[in-house]
């Protein structure tokens, strides 16, 4: 009697009646628990996010000025028209993608060094790993006003290190700088952080090896450390492009996105709190979503980016 | 008093996965019951049902005449020592083993009693209001252990609770266990893998493999008399030599030399379905340097050159390579050990006076009547039929 | 690695460089509070003649205190619902089985990544409709949702680091689920539910958009929108004193959490942000 084979004949019988089959007392009361457990999160969250998502694409197909209530009524996609082909739109839009790449870009870098010295500093690590909180931990506003008056020619000590008579607020170029300066310091710690994280998971033995191997501390970190990184730093990239893109308050307090450096989120706003302006406002909104979301689906797809907690 | 009988016991997963099939057994009250085999056998899931923390797809589980599967593990009054100790790390050792009797609602005084005579059984008095990172690990077993038995409860369910101490450290942890079981009189059912630990703990060993009973029996029995290749290949440590061997006219043809069919190999020979070619299976204590056999009893002789000697203190260790292939089995695989080489090898246990010596030949001797033949395919033990 | 005198120095100018880039704007702004108003326009970076008036400006005017007032009663409430219903979500997503789990967390990352702007536009229409415009509750219930994945994701985290057999453990020891949670489960789960409450409160205490936008009065107007508002002590006077002397303000507390809290912080981030 071959052992093998019968079992695995009951096996498949098994299988097929396993399948008909109801769950076992312990295992439905442990999914009622987690659904009771998870109840209070989901709801707050699906419907303080579903409901008034799904009101705002209603919004953006009316139009509605709060100050002109009476002009209400649906246009169906005439707001979306208005809006992608308005210059002012996509001044904004372009504004934002370069101030996300440039800033995402710089964080990397300087976001890696930060690491680096994180985690393997000799001396004073625990001072390097506090200090750095404090940028991550500030107010964003109050950071701003702190680089607005610093650049405001006459107050501020770094406006004073520039020629005389510059005021690099009000020109478009410096002022674009100065925002991506303020995002990068604001923002780099966090960037760090993850990235020492992901640092942490190489191990150290492979780096030995590689040095008895011959490598040198270049090579070490592009063959070995870099590589391993790599689903680390496509999840920092992930967070903090879509971070990036939907700036608001440091262009608020810095420009309040005058010459030209607004980002797309300040014109939502200015059209609808500033303009009480629902159906342009609401239109913006929804545009800004879907390229959040298209982002999200090119980081995911494309560079294979594995969502963080996503069972592997 | 708890006699735990598993009648039929089956553990099926929801993808058809068979961990446990048709388990069978009746454990009497204060018997010792170890379950051993390989990992993935099914023992720890074994154990987990009797606790209560797996449920039983089929069969019933009875405790004393009463049927448990639906029972969550409070109400089943068994204690559970597990293979990481899992003690409270928020705790003192004294909170640890006092708090199923908190839960249990236990006036005060009758905790402190309790928890002073676990402590002092288990030696534990002077680390009570330590934290259990303060703890090597054999006082962290320890107090795993004595918080099983402060509850007094039917039966203490122990899921390899030595495997995570250094080697030292288990035998007189086993002892201990051993002694502490006879005393308090509680049935007891043991998981480990570890084939040493079974024969030397159990009062019967249950051995697993792939969901299903190989064997039940005392340890000596399944030592003796293993009823397949897996249980002989698994039990007993240096494992028995296996050789591939070939059944002709009345005589059995192996790679140590032609051993006559009489007595239990022939019976065994002349049994139904039997091959022709089959495996032969004798363990090192069988053989004997032959210059110390003084009456020539009746057995064979063999004349090979030493590969290798261990010398151990009470005995010799010989190791031989044969001219023919090695005999590879699946059973044997599962039973552990390494992958079997390219040459059959020999081990030969070998009274410390022997002789012999590497690199020279030896001539040796051993008890044919002590030869076990195994179907070459199902691994079945011809001789135990 | 020796630590040679040459890495020494080397990391010790490291430690410097990475000082004062955290801390140089900092120190600026504090320096530009306790400047003396008029020397506002001299540029430079330490103040040459100090005061402490911008101080005692904003904590007479009456908007800025009810603002500090707002922003710890709304943060605190905001910490606290997120945590409750944090825990429990987190506490099923890393140890039970149940149908919908993926969707969760999928749900959560989404809302994480959620441009803020586009959840203002509708909320300032609902919550005018609903009354909730301009109250705490208005803010309080958009905080919860922001922080809620925050929150599951990194108490997650925490709560897989718990050794699944200490809750069998306790099971076999006679504890019903609640006693297991409640005893076994939550004291080693604190010091994550604390960590991950000091992130969640920074997050409330740091929100300008839904502030300034769902708010209209000093009723619900939390500090960081207040501090926009500001025009100076009197309508004659440059803004800038108050604003800084409220900048610093609103930071200190946070910058105490950070520095007591640092090696729970980064412990929190690191392990919620990057599985390894």
């Amino acid at each position: 009697m071959n052992g093998a084979a019968s079992r695995g004949a009951r096996a498949d019988g098994a299988a097929a009646k396993a399948k008909g089959r109801a769950l076992t007392e312990g295992q439905r009361a442990e999914r009622r628990l987690g659904l009771w457990l998870c109840a209070p999160a989901a709801i707050v969250m699906v419907v303080v996010t579903g409901w008034p998502i799904a009101y705002s694409v209603l919004l953006s197909l009316q139009r509605y000025d709060l100050r002109f209530p009476e002009d209400k009524a649906w246009i169906g996609l005439s707001n979306y028209a208005t809006v992608l082909t308005s210059e002012v739109w996509w001044t904004a839009f372009w504004v934002t993608l370069l101030i996300t790449v440039v800033s995402v870009a710089i964080e990397l870098v300087l976001g890696m060094l930060l690491a680096f010295a994180m985690y393997r500093a000799i001396v004073g690590r625990g001072l390097i790993r506090t200090v750095v909180l404090i940028p991550y931990g500030i107010v964003t506003v109050a950071a701003a006003y702190g680089w607005k008056y610093a650049w405001t020619p006459g107050t501020g000590w770094l406006a004073g290190l520039l020629p005389e008579g510059s005021a690099p607020l009000t020109e478009r170029g410096p002022a674009i700088a100065i925002i991506i300066l303020a995002e990068v310091w604001k923002t780099t710690p966090f960037m760090a952080l993850l990235l020492m994280a992901g640092m942490a998971v190489v191990p150290e033995e492979l780096l030995r090896a590689a040095s008895v191997d011959g490598a040198s501390l270049w090579q070490r970190f592009t063959r070995v450390t870099l590589p391993l990184m790599k689903p680390a730093i496509l999840v920092a990239l992930l967070f903090r492009t879509l971070d990036a893109f939907r700036i608001f308050d440091n262009i608020y307090v810095l420009t309040n996105g005058s010459q030209g450096t607004g980002s797309v989120s300040i014109s939502a706003y200015h059209n609808l709190i500033g303009g009480l302006n629902l159906g342009i406002g609401s239109t913006m909104s929804v545009l800004i979503l879907v390229t959040v979301a298209i982002i999200a689906v090119i980081f995911i797809l494309g560079f294979g980016t594995a969502a963080p907690g996503s069972e592997r | 008093m708890a006699e735990i009988v598993l009648d039929h016991v089956t553990k099926r997963y929801a993808d058809g996965t068979v961990a446990v099939d048709d388990f069978d057994v009746r454990i009497a009250d204060q018997e010792f019951v170890i379950l051993v085999g390989p990992s993935g056998c099914g023992k720890s899931t074994t154990l987990n049902m009797i606790a209560g923390l797996e449920d039983i797809t089929e069969g019933e589980l009875r405790v004393d005449g009463r049927r448990m599967n639906e029972r969550a593990p409070r109400d089943r009054d068994m204690a559970m020592v597990f293979q990481s100790y899992a003690l409270y790390p928020h705790m003192t050792v004294r909170e640890n083993i006092a708090f199923p009797l908190k839960l249990a609602k236990m006036g005060k005084a009758e905790i402190g009693e309790r928890v002073e005579r676990a402590a002092g059984l288990l030696d534990l008095a002077p680390y009570l209001d330590r934290k259990p990172a303060a703890l090597s690990g054999g006082q962290r077993q320890r107090v795993a252990m004595g918080r099983a038995i402060v509850r007094d409860p039917k039966a203490f369910l122990m899921d390899e609770p030595l495997s995570n101490l250094d080697a030292k450290l288990r035998v007189q942890m086993r002892t201990s266990i051993s002694r502490l079981q006879k005393s308090l009189g509680t049935t007891t059912v043991y998981v480990t893998h570890d084939q040493t630990e079974a024969m030397t703990l159990g009062d019967r060993i249950v051995i697993m493999r792939a969901g299903l009973i190989q064997q039940i029996g005392p340890p000596q029995e399944l030592y003796d008399h293993p009823r397949n290749l897996f249980v002989a290949g698994f039990i007993g440590s240096p494992s028995m030599n296996v050789l591939p061997a070939r059944l002709e006219e009345g005589l059995l043809r192996t790679p140590i030399g032609d051993i006559p069919l009489r007595g239990r190999l022939r019976r065994a020979a002349d049994g139904p379905d039997v091959p022709r070619d089959v495996i032969a299976g004798i363990r090192p204590e069988s053989f004997e340097d032959a210059s110390l056999m003084h009456d020539a009893e009746e057995g064979g002789t063999f004349t090979g050159t030493v590969d290798l000697l261990e010398s151990m203190g009470p005995e010799k260790l010989a190791y031989f390579t044969l001219d023919t292939g090695a005999v590879r089995s699946e059973h044997l695989a599962e039973a552990g050990g390494e992958e079997a080489g390219e040459g059959c090898q020999l081990v030969a246990q070998l009274d410390p006076k022997s002789g012999a010596r590497r690199g020279e030949a030896v001539r040796l001797w051993y008890d044919t009547q002590a030869v076990h033949l195994f179907h070459p395919e199902t691994g079945e033990n011809l001789t135990e039929r | 690695m020796e630590a040679g005198r040459r890495s020494v120095s080397g990391w010790t100018v490291a430690n410097v460089v990475v000082v004062l880039y955290a801390m140089v704007p900092v120190l600026w702004i504090a320096s530009l509070s306790f400047k003396d108003p008029s020397t506002f326009s001299d540029g430079s970076f330490i103040p040459r003649k100090w005061t402490l008036g911008n101080y005692a400006g904003i904590f007479t005017n009456a908007d800025f205190v009810r603002g500090l007032v707002n922003s710890i009663g709304i943060g605190l409430i905001s910490t606290f619902v997120a945590i409750v219903f944090g825990t429990m979500a987190a506490y099923a997503v890393a140890r039970l089985a149940f149908p919908g789990k993926r969707l969760l967390i999928g749900v959560s990352l989404l809302i994480a990544m959620f441009p803020q702007i586009s959840l203002v536009s509708p909320l300032f229409q609902i919550e005018r409709a609903l009354g909730l415009f301009n109250t705490w509750a208005g803010l309080i219930l958009p905080y919860i949702t922001f922080a809620l994945p925050l929150t599951i994701y990194t108490l997650s985290a925490f709560f897989r680091e718990i050794p699944w057999e200490l809750e069998k453990a306790a099971k076999m020891d006679g504890a019903t689920p609640f006693q297991a949670f409640w005893q076994v489960i939550v004291p080693l789960a604190a010091p994550g539910m604390v960590t991950t409450a000091i992130l969640a409160f920074i997050f409330c205490w740091n929100d300008f958009l839904f502030a300034i936008s769902l708010t209209s009065s000093d009723a619900a107007r939390t500090a960081p929108a207040t501090i926009s508002f500001f025009t100076g002590s009197t309508q004659f006077e440059d803004p800038t004193g108050s604003i800084s002397a409220a900048a610093v303000v609103i930071t200190i507390p946070i910058v105490i959490f950070v520095l007591f809290f640092q090696r729970r912080i980064v412990a929190g981030l690191t392990s919620g942000a990057v599985k390894g």
